[in-house]
């Protein structure tokens, strides 16, 4: 029997702004236990919160982003339960009255597009961090309040490798809107997946599983890849799929129960009074669309329509911002974008993967790597040269030259005075006098040992093309 | 040293122009504080190092000269559930016992900055939630007029000390009559002014969208005075409203002719005490002598005010409630084994009876399948009656309603008896509901003697209308008669 497997994502993705959620509070990472704190994110009595209006800003610009409608009307929710590193007994979250509705959003899964639909995206606080020390108990509350936005797709995805696709665009998404630094191992993207599992054909849903807090692209194929198959088992041997909340376990690669239907937590939502209905008029809205950029299919469209470019390669400059600002960089003042690609798909990869930096800290400036084509492309300097300062750049030598600086400085110019070039094959033709009546008597093989030969005196300066053409003639003879 | 017979900007004004020194007024607070506890323990601390010290600097500040602010070297009393930096704060509760909040409320700095001298700080039902000050988890507060009876709640601390003459003026705060019906029994001035009109910055949350600081006084002038003070956006609360706040304190009693005012009748119904009844009218005479138009109206949705009050205030209350859990700070049971005992043991342990009541019915009507029925439904209703509220302010400038159906009753008398405590505040609740603000002042005896108080409730921010009424009815008051409790 044939299964087809359904899910749904919720992610929650940590927001990139300077204070907290309800406080003045930093939201800086790795400060202090405890130091990023005040009575209202530590829920001291009498404590009361403030919005941060920079959240709703960036929840606007994210719906723009994921084509939702704004809502205008927008309420924060109390949900409520207990836990310690929670402070309040409740998390400030959005329930009936979300920012966002009905969105959409399209990405490529294996080369082909695909859409699926956004139910809401809507703002949160984050709770704190719990350690656990064998006997007692440790909180850190420097994360309690920082703001989060979940973001819940339609479960309309068929299939493991489409929703971790969906993931990734997403990341790659925030990326570029910055509200989120997308920074999975420390928790700032994290996502929840709903699973169910039903027979092919059949229209009805089958019962969904929960399975908590997934914080990598490859988890989130696995562990719905192993849930679905442990439906699936359930139901082949006569078994019915319960619904409950399941954590993932990466080491054994399996789900494991959590809490069931029956466990699950009532958490008394109420419109929390604190908190005055936020009013989004059209304005609002209207300035942040004013702030949306190009995002990565968009740009990849372009990129393949415009430069020329292959999926594939538009799809690796594109899913960084700055990659492609980059590529776009160099494509425009070399005037060449193939080349500017191949250069960076090929070499400046490699060399950033090397020295394990992003694009912003890439050793080469696009403004180098746009001169270092163009003195290719004019032949002021040979290819073969072009790939040794390349390298020689990475490293950090010529630190704070320009490209033209650095030729001139270390005589890299490639040779195309045909008296220099004539001068070193004759040179090279009286020191191999066998060699040229071995070709003159037909072995033509010995051709490449003179172009070698010559292009090691000249250090690899000589323009090939005008040392080939001036050895052929010369080597034929006449003089 | 007696302040007994002056207001408090007359004892301001004093201080200010070194006719009368700081310290000596505040040391005869103190005196007349301490020596009080034993009868009406009106205080659950008495800030007597604190106080003093202010007092000395006040006093300093103005023999160098400098103008102090309108409250200058004047003692007041604030309920102990405004947060005091370094003085503890307890909300009357066991689970708030030795809590030393590491801030001062809003209202606590804007006193202070009036240079008001805090002497102490009041009893009151635990959380706010009572209307006799019987659920105090440091004792009952007695009321001065009668020592064997309540001076009504919660903030019968702050009506004690100002009826007993140990302080001028205080501060209570008013969630569904808090501040009116304890000024009532008590025989004071009490203002809850507009929902939105003062800060709830640092004042332990009972029901968020009700709770509301304000006033107590000797005299009108002296709670307006106070109120002029502690008014005003906070960009702490987001709830607070930034709407003018006007000088309450210029406002003096003259003739209010053209002044529209409303007798609700399902205010005036039966079981209302005929003392009460009396007094109530005679101040609505005071009006029409003045010059204002009398009429009835309705207020229809009136009857559901107790109902829909005792769902969402609880409803707010369970989760406000949440936060003291043993964890970071207040009460934590020792014997506790694992994280879901501490929670049961601690809560269990430390709040009484009534915010335990409260917290049930509250996580009861919040439930899943319960919301809609209950917390939405009260909401709902709630509307309609502000709604009531909004159509009578077409119609009258002024509202006028007992504000008990009887005076101070017996300690003990409804103690034992949730519901009948609830119905106390059936003239109360429809106000708070709607959010506007009300005032509380003396009309009247009983033939006992007890004080009988007047509720007088304008539309949103028209407190000012309230004070001058309230002036007129206290310029004109036939008889005055002296609290009997001497210190």
């Amino acid at each position: 029997m044939d299964y087809e497997t359904i899910v749904g994502l919720e992610v929650h993705a940590q927001l990139l702004t300077n204070t907290k959620l309800f406080c003045a509070c930093s939201t800086e990472f790795g400060v202090g236990d405890n130091e990023n704190t005040c009575p209202i994110c530590t829920a001291m009595p009498g404590a009361l919160p403030v919005l941060n209006k920079r959240v709703v800003d960036f929840a606007i610009l994210t719906g723009l982003a994921l084509n939702c409608k704004i809502r205008s009307h927008n309420v924060f929710a109390r949900k409520n339960y207990f836990y310690p590193d929670l402070p309040k007994g409740y998390q400030i979250s959005q329930f009936e009255d979300p920012i966002c509705v009905g969105g959409k959003l399209s990405f490529l899964n294996e080369g082909k597009e695909e859409t699926i639909g956004i139910t809401r995206i809507h703002m949160e606080e984050d709770a704190g961090k719990s350690t656990h020390h064998g006997t007692f108990s440790l909180i850190n509350l420097n994360r309690s309040s920082v703001p989060l936005l979940e973001i819940v797709s339609e479960p309309d995805f068929r299939s493991p490798k489409q929703a971790a696709e969906y993931m990734r665009y997403l990341r790659s998404v925030l990326l570029y809107l910055g509200v989120c630094d997308g920074n999975m191992e420390e928790g700032n993207l994290r996502c929840d997946a709903n699973v169910s599992v039903r027979k092919k054909g059949e229209t009805k849903f089958g019962t969904r599983v929960e399975i908590k807090n997934i914080n990598s692209f490859r988890f989130v194929e696995k562990a719905i890849e192993y849930e679905a198959g442990r439906q699936i088992d359930l139901i082949e041997s006569g078994q019915k799929v319960s619904q409950e909340t399941r954590l993932y376990d990466p080491d054994k690669n399996r789900t494991i129960s959590m809490r069931s239907k029956e466990e699950a937590h009532d958490y008394r939502y109420f419109p929390d009074p604190d908190l005055l209905p936020i009013s989004v008029d059209n304005q609002w809205v209207e300035k942040i669309k004013n702030m949306l950029p190009e995002l990565p299919l968009e740009k990849l469209k372009r990129f393949m329509k415009e430069y020329n470019l292959p999926q594939y390669d538009s799809e690796i400059l594109t899913d960084k911002k700055e990659m492609a600002l980059y590529f776009e960089e160099v494509a425009k003042n070399s005037k060449n974008p193939k080349a500017a690609s191949n250069w960076i798909m090929g070499d400046l990869l490699r060399i950033l993967n090397e020295q394990k930096k992003d694009i912003t800290q890439a050793p080469i400036t696009a403004r180098q790597l746009a001169d270092l084509i163009l003195n290719i492309d004019s032949a002021k300097i040979s290819g073969k040269i072009a790939k040794t300062l390349f390298d020689e750049l990475a490293t950090g030598k010529h630190a704070g030259l320009s490209i033209d600086e650095i030729i001139s400085k270390n005589n890299l110019a490639q040779v195309t005075d045909t008296k220099a070039i004539e001068v070193v094959i004759d040179k090279i033709m009286t020191a191999n006098s066998g060699q040229v009546e071995q070709y003159r008597a037909g072995k033509e093989k010995v051709f490449g040992f003179f172009v070698g030969q010559v292009m090691k005196e000249m250090k690899g300066q000589g323009n090939p093309q005008i040392v080939n053409d001036l050895l052929k003639k010369k080597l034929k003879g006449g003089e | 040293m007696d302040f007994d017979k002056l207001s408090v900007k007359t004892i301001a004004e004093k201080i200010q122009n070194k006719e009368l020194k700081a310290q000596e007024v505040v040391a005869e607070s103190l005196n007349r504080a301490k020596k009080s506890q034993k009868d009406l323990n009106s205080f659950i601390t008495i800030c007597e190092a604190e106080a003093l010290k202010k007092a000395e600097q006040i006093d300093k500040q103005v023999s160098g000269g400098k103008g102090v602010g309108p409250l200058c070297g004047v003692p007041v009393a604030v309920k102990d559930i405004l947060l005091t930096k370094g003085i503890k704060t307890t909300a009357a509760s066991k689970i708030l016992g030795n809590f030393i909040p590491p801030y001062s409320s809003t209202v606590v700095e804007k006193l202070e900055r009036a240079g008001a001298v805090i002497i102490g700080k009041t009893n009151l039902d635990e959380f706010a939630m009572g209307a006799s000050n019987e659920n105090s988890a440091f004792g009952v507060v007695k009321n001065p007029w009668d020592l064997t009876r309540v001076p009504g709640g919660s903030s019968g601390g702050s009506a004690a000390a100002v009826a007993a003459k140990i302080t001028p003026a205080s501060i209570g705060t008013d969630t569904g009559g808090s501040i009116r019906e304890p000024a009532n029994f008590c025989g004071i001035v009490g203002i809850k002014p507009t929902y939105g009109r003062v800060s709830r910055f640092g004042v332990v949350a009972f029901a968020s969208s009700l709770d509301q600081v304000g006033p107590m006084a000797d005299t009108v002038e002296s709670a307006a005075l106070m109120l002029e003070v502690i008014s005003g956006k906070d960009e702490k609360d987001s709830t607070s409203a930034n709407v003018a706040v006007e000088e309450f304190s210029k406002i003096k009693a003259k003739d209010v002719k053209g002044l529209r005012v409303g007798l609700p009748k399902e205010y005036f119904v039966d079981g209302i005490e005929a003392d009460v009844k009396k007094s109530v009218e005679e101040a609505i005479k005071i009006l029409k002598d003045a010059g204002a138009q009398v009429k009835e109206i309705s207020l229809p949705m009136t009857k559901h005010g107790i109902a829909v009050y005792y769902l969402i205030a609880p409803c707010e209350a369970s989760a406000n409630l949440s936060r003291y859990d043993g964890i970071r700070f207040g009460y934590r049971s020792s014997d506790a084994t694992s994280l879901e005992e501490l929670y049961k043991r601690s809560r269990g342990e430390g709040f009484g009876a009534e915010p335990k009541r409260r917290i049930m019915l509250g996580t009861f009507a919040l439930s899943s399948g319960y919301y809609d029925a209950y917390y939405k439904k009260a909401c709902q209703v709630r509307r309609l009656i502000k709604e009531d509220f909004d159509k009578a302010f077409t119609q009258v400038d002024v509202i006028v309603t007992p504000v008990t159906t009887g005076p101070a009753f017996k300690i003990g008398d409804k103690s034992s008896d949730p519901l009948a405590m609830y119905l106390n505040d059936i003239f109360t609740l429809p106000p708070s509901l709607a959010g506007i603000p009300g005032i509380s002042l003396n009309c009247g005896y009983t033939k006992q003697g007890l004080p009988i108080g007047v509720q007088l409730l304008s539309n949103h921010f028209e407190e000012a209308k309230l004070i001058q009424a309230g002036c007129v009815i206290e310029a004109n008051q036939k008889e005055v008669k002296k609290v009997p409790y001497g210190l």
